[in-house]
């Protein structure tokens, strides 16, 4: 029994393991692709079929570049920026619901690595930690722009983790559970969904999860008109490969997670009235769970190829005196409404 | 018991390295290990909220901060200056009586009190919460006072000193 239980969770993690890979690689190719189409151009398209093999060769290039450390760079933190950057982007995805239970054989397989009751927690636990990555990597290169690019990162991501925290809090009050699980079980069918009773929370978040994952308007840390490229200004081969890639998980898995916080994870719309059976229901709901998450990372990519970048005094002002007291407005909010409903309804 | 001597002797080993090490970055680093290996205490205890809180209270917020100032400050020389030894002679003295009231305050410690011995499940968020809003509302409130006063000021000092500069 408890090999068999092993045996399960080490077969989902290394499928999620691997599709999260997989997606990360073709995020490349997408981004590249959507701006091709923003721009009126093709993308790329030389390699394979609709360009279908540039990921490969773009990782088969980042291997067999040289590997160049820097005299000055404290060669130890150098490497493990880089290390702690994909690690931390990798481990996110454990307490993700991917799908409900598939029945084999008249067993029930939760198609989710760790149901643990302090999932949201845990995730925002993590992500407080990939910011280390950057840190570590901009400190160890001993130059000054990429010193610079750590500095951005670490005061940008924990200005924009409070409002994401707060923004959270509003949603914990409505769900009344930390479990990730338990969140997107809630949110059965379509009007449960989250984002109907936490639309401005839910606003907050997605702003906060941009800046998280340095996406453009938020990346300065790897501001190149001001910073050359930012904290991996002195990265090269595969560990400027990991640190770009670790960006794509990140957006992945942030894109998974307001799916299952505001949009209800594998739950789709007259999902028990089509008398479907159990199973059929877990692979419809997984492939819709991944049609929101595709929806949002195209989402990240037609807001980096529409808005400029921010100046860094627009980007504190927003995370500080705009976003902040949103969700802290949101939280009275969502009280006063609960407090109301339970009185009087 | 095996599991809490090994991760205790790393908390105390990651903490001399904190003391030991020259490097103010490296300095911080084992520092986060250090606090890494309280957050491995804390589930071992099923403590899981506090575990938690732990993690991203003070290993992904506070240590940031802490690193975030040390870059800011740019101590290219890998040793600190020396202090004079009227400093080290107060540090130890200060040491000494902070370790004097500990042990005092440890001996006296009841271990059969309901909280310590009692619920092994009050470290769970659910359990925690409701101790925290019905038994001991007056010090948590009190406590968010306080941290609410030390905020505001915190800016009011910052403040001052833009005005004058």
């Amino acid at each position: 029994m408890e090999v068999a239980f092993i045996l399960e969770k080490l077969i989902l993690v290394v499928i999620i393991f691997t599709v999260t890979l997989v997606i990360a690689m073709y995020s490349t190719l997408a981004e590249r692709k959507v701006a091709g189409f923003m721009q009126d151009r093709y993308g790329p398209d030389r390699a394979g079929i609709f360009g279908l093999l540039q990921p490969l060769c773009d990782g088969g290039k980042f291997f067999f570049k040289e590997e160049i450390i820097p005299a000055g760079a404290h060669k130890p933190l150098f490497i493990l920026g880089p290390v702690i950057a994909i690690i931390t982007a990798c481990i996110s995805s454990a307490v993700i619901p991917w799908g409900q239970e598939l029945v084999i054989n008249g067993k029930a397989v939760s198609l989710q690595v760790a149901d643990v009751n302090i999932g949201v927690l845990y995730i925002f636990g993590v992500i407080a930690l990939g910011v280390y990555g950057i840190m570590l990597g901009g400190w160890a290169s001993n130059n000054k722009f990429s010193l610079m690019g750590a500095i951005r990162a670490a005061s940008q991501s924990i200005s924009y983790e409070i409002g994401m925290g707060l923004s959270l809090i509003a949603l914990l009050m409505v769900t009344g559970t930390l479990s990730v699980g338990e969140i997107v079980a809630q949110q059965s069918g379509f009007v449960n969904w989250n984002i109907w009773v936490q639309p401005l929370g839910f606003l907050v978040f997605i702003t906060c999860a941009f800046a998280e994952c340095n996406r453009v308007p938020f990346d300065l840390p790897e501001c190149e008109t001001e910073l050359v490229g930012g904290y991996h200004t002195e990265y090269s081969s595969m560990k400027l490969g990991l640190y770009m890639f670790s960006e794509y998980i990140n957006m992945f898995v942030s894109s998974a997670l307001m799916a299952s916080l505001y949009f209800g994870g594998y739950n789709f719309p007259f999902m028990y009235d089509l008398g479907l059976s159990q199973n059929w229901i877990t692979v419809i709901g997984v492939l819709v769970f991944f049609l929101k998450i595709f929806g949002f990372i195209f989402f990240f990519m037609w807001i980096r190829w529409t808005l400029p970048r921010f100046r860094y005094d627009q980007l504190m002002n927003l995370g500080w005196k705009i976003l902040i007291p949103l969700a802290i407005a949101n939280i009275v909010l969502t009280g006063v409404v609960t407090l109301v409903k339970d009185t009087y309804f | 018991m095996t599991a809490f001597y090994f991760v205790a002797f790393l908390s105390i080993f990651f903490a001399l390295m904190t003391i030991f090490t020259k490097n103010p970055v490296h300095s911080v680093l084992y520092l986060v290990i250090t606090f890494f290996t309280f957050t491995v205490h804390y589930i071992m205890l099923n403590a899981q909220f506090l575990a938690v809180v732990n993690f991203i209270v003070y290993m992904g917020a506070i240590m940031v901060l802490f690193l975030f100032v040390l870059m800011l400050l740019n101590l290219n020389k890998d040793t600190e200056p020396m202090k004079s030894n009227l400093v080290k002679i107060m540090g130890a003295v200060a040491g000494m009586c902070l370790l004097a009231t500990f042990l005092g305050a440890f001996r006296v410690i009841e271990l059969d009190n309901g909280f310590v011995t009692g619920n092994s499940d009050v470290g769970l968020v659910k359990n925690l919460g409701k101790v925290l809003f019905d038994e001991f509302l007056l010090p948590f409130e009190l406590s968010s006072i306080l941290l609410l006063t030390a905020m505001v000021g915190a800016i009011l000092l910052a403040k001052k000193e833009t005005k004058e500069a």
